[in-house]
């Protein structure tokens, strides 16, 4: 007879066994149609761009790498920065930075008014949030279009209201992107917000007004510290998608104010060169990984602080 | 009280941001619909109320086409995504840490942190070999990829109901001789079937409304309603496209506000 021991050696191992296999479906489709392919344009951006798209697989090649940020002139051979895929990479950093610091001082204010309602207005408030955030993105792209357009609603507004003369033509220019993202990703900003200011114990802040703290210094010394986390889950979630964004700039942007993912495309269509489409898609994959690793080194340092 | 009393959780101006903020959440969403009631040919000028344009785009056979194929990949993924989803949820809750306990948890949730654009290209590298070794160019991509990314979004909510769970309810029916499959019908299952409808419902209204990794995937003739859409806002845009952009508008709305409830219930 088995021991004891050895029942529940087996036991344990046939446990183990039944949990991989329920998870053998989620991981293998995950792996055949998210993870493995990554593997394969890692692999594309080390090859040599075949004559029309696609490849050449048996030859080795860095040109994909080296065209992420240099040119070679195809008269003389000399070597210069690749200006036009560094002004686009310049673009997507900077029109991210702004919508993350835009869609902060909107959600702030937004989030703190939500926290300090009464819980049950509070429900209401979050779920007016979120409507908009699941609303389809290329359909608020679109609705952001209506608006900003030459004959849209602003534009009728200003001009009804006699602060212009003729209208502001925004679309098609940077002004145009930065607007839509900031509209599409406004509400991942406020929710996270929002949850850390919700725990935010105000008592705290009681406190600080009894010892004669004034408003600002008790928004800057007590509130903004204590919802940091929150801030920065925010930040990360606004900062992440607008660098990857690839239909607001395409429908916004007209043609010609293209940013990294727009770029991407252009390679794999018009440009014809995968190995450099493949190593630019790895870039802003690692730029996307900075911005993790920053997260995470800041939530567990302000969590160890906190205790 | 030597101090005025004032409420210590007000800041000043937060509350007139605020309304801002949700004026400009809805401004566009509303201005979109209420055109979409617009008689006239032109997107700006008013030409009266008319449901004119739900008529064309409901009678045109490429939108008829599209909602089709957007209806058929988002309940085949999403179902698929679910079924898997609550396997792998089953297999990572509420036991003891394992090893590749945090890596399946990492690899399932790895699609959420690579841009949709790397996803979209790296599919269409893949798949576009694939096309051609086969020979076989159907829906099948698609619906592969869409489950793919669905799988996180259907796993949250049904862990996150896994791991609310009593576990002695289980404990009593395998202590009345109920077999572990039993148990599991019986018990586990009707407990967790929020959870389920939750994640099926995410998944769901995710796929609905993805644009980019279809545009990518997609052979040709083979639009969803997203992909059709993004195509029409090349070219010359009629009212026809808020009208199909409303509707769709609405499902999203009627499909999250379902699952709100279905949400706050629970808690």
């Amino acid at each position: 007879m088995a021991s004891a021991a050895e029942i529940a050696r087996r036991d344990e191992q046939s446990k183990t066994r039944t949990r991989w296999l329920l998870s053998a479906p989620a991981l293998f489709i995950v792996f055949i149609a998210a993870i493995g392919p990554l593997f394969v344009m890692l692999a594309y951006s080390f090859m040599a761009k075949g004559d029309y798209g696609d490849v050449k697989p048996d030859q080795f090649s860095l040109d994909g790498w080296f065209s992420v940020f240099l040119q070679r002139d195809i008269f003389d051979d000399t070597i210069t920065l690749a200006d036009a895929h560094l002004s686009i990479l310049w673009r997507s950093v900077r029109l991210s930075i702004i919508t993350t610091l835009a869609t902060l001082a909107l959600g702030f204010p937004t989030a703190y008014f939500i926290a300090t309602r009464p819980r049950q207005t509070r429900e209401v408030w979050v779920f007016l949030i979120t409507i908009p955030f699941w609303t389809n993105l290329l359909i608020r792209t679109f609705a952001m279009q209506q608006v900003i357009r030459n004959e849209g609603v602003l534009n009728t507004l200003l001009m009804w209201l006699g602060v212009i003369n003729e209208p502001i033509p925004i679309m098609y220019t940077d002004w145009a992107i930065l607007f839509g993202m900031v509209y599409v990703y406004l509400p991942l900003m406020v929710l996270p917000l929002y949850a850390s200011m919700e725990k935010l114990d105000f008592r705290l802040v009681e406190a600080g007004y009894d010892l004669y703290a004034g408003r600002l210094a008790v928004l800057r010394r007590i509130i903004l510290p204590l919802v940091k986390p929150g801030i920065v889950a925010g930040s990360i979630l606004v900062f992440i998608p607008s660098l990857g964004a690839y239909v607001i700039p395409r429908v916004l942007g007209g043609g010609k104010n293209l940013m990294l993912a727009n770029l991407i495309e252009l390679q794999f269509g018009a440009g014809r060169n995968w190995p450099l489409g493949a190593a630019l898609s790895i870039a802003l994959m690692l730029l996307v990984l900075v911005a993790m690793l920053v997260y995470v080194r800041n939530a567990t340092r302000s969590g160890s602080g906190h205790g | 009280m030597a101090r005025a009393r004032f409420d210590i959780r007000s800041q000043p101006g937060f509350g007139i941001v605020a309304l801002f903020t949700f004026a400009l959440l809805y401004l566009p969403i509303v201005t979109l619909v209420a055109y979409a009631f617009n008689a006239s040919d032109s997107l700006s000028d008013w030409g009266g109320f008319s449901l004119r344009w739900f008529y064309e785009a409901a009678e045109n056979r490429s939108v008829q086409d599209a909602a089709w194929r957007s209806l058929i990949i988002a309940l085949s993924a999403a179902s698929m995504a679910t079924i898997a989803a609550t396997m792998a949820a089953i297999a990572t809750t509420r036991t003891a840490p394992y090893r590749g306990l945090s890596f399946k948890y990492a690899f399932i949730n790895l699609p959420l942190m690579v841009p949709e654009i790397v996803t979209a290209v790296a599919l269409l590298i893949v798949f576009a070999k694939v096309k051609v070794w086969t020979g076989y160019n159907g829906l099948g991509y698609l619906i592969l990829a869409h489950t793919a990314f669905c799988i996180p979004f259907a796993y949250l909510p049904i862990r996150a109901r896994l791991e609310g769970m009593d576990e002695s309810l289980e404990r009593a029916a395998a202590d009345l001789y109920a077999p572990p499959w039993q148990v599991f019908r019986r018990v586990t299952l009707p407990l967790l079937r929020p959870g389920i409808i939750a994640g099926f419902m995410l998944a769901f209204v995710i796929s609905l409304d993805d644009v980019v990794i279809s545009e990518f995937v997609k052979s040709g003739g083979q639009d969803t309603l997203p992909t059709y859409m993004l195509g029409q806002l090349r070219r010359a845009v009629t009212p026809e496209i808020n009208a199909i952009a409303a509707a769709f508008l609405v499902l999203s709305v009627a499909l999250v506000t379902v699952f709100f409830f279905i949400n706050r219930k629970k808690s």
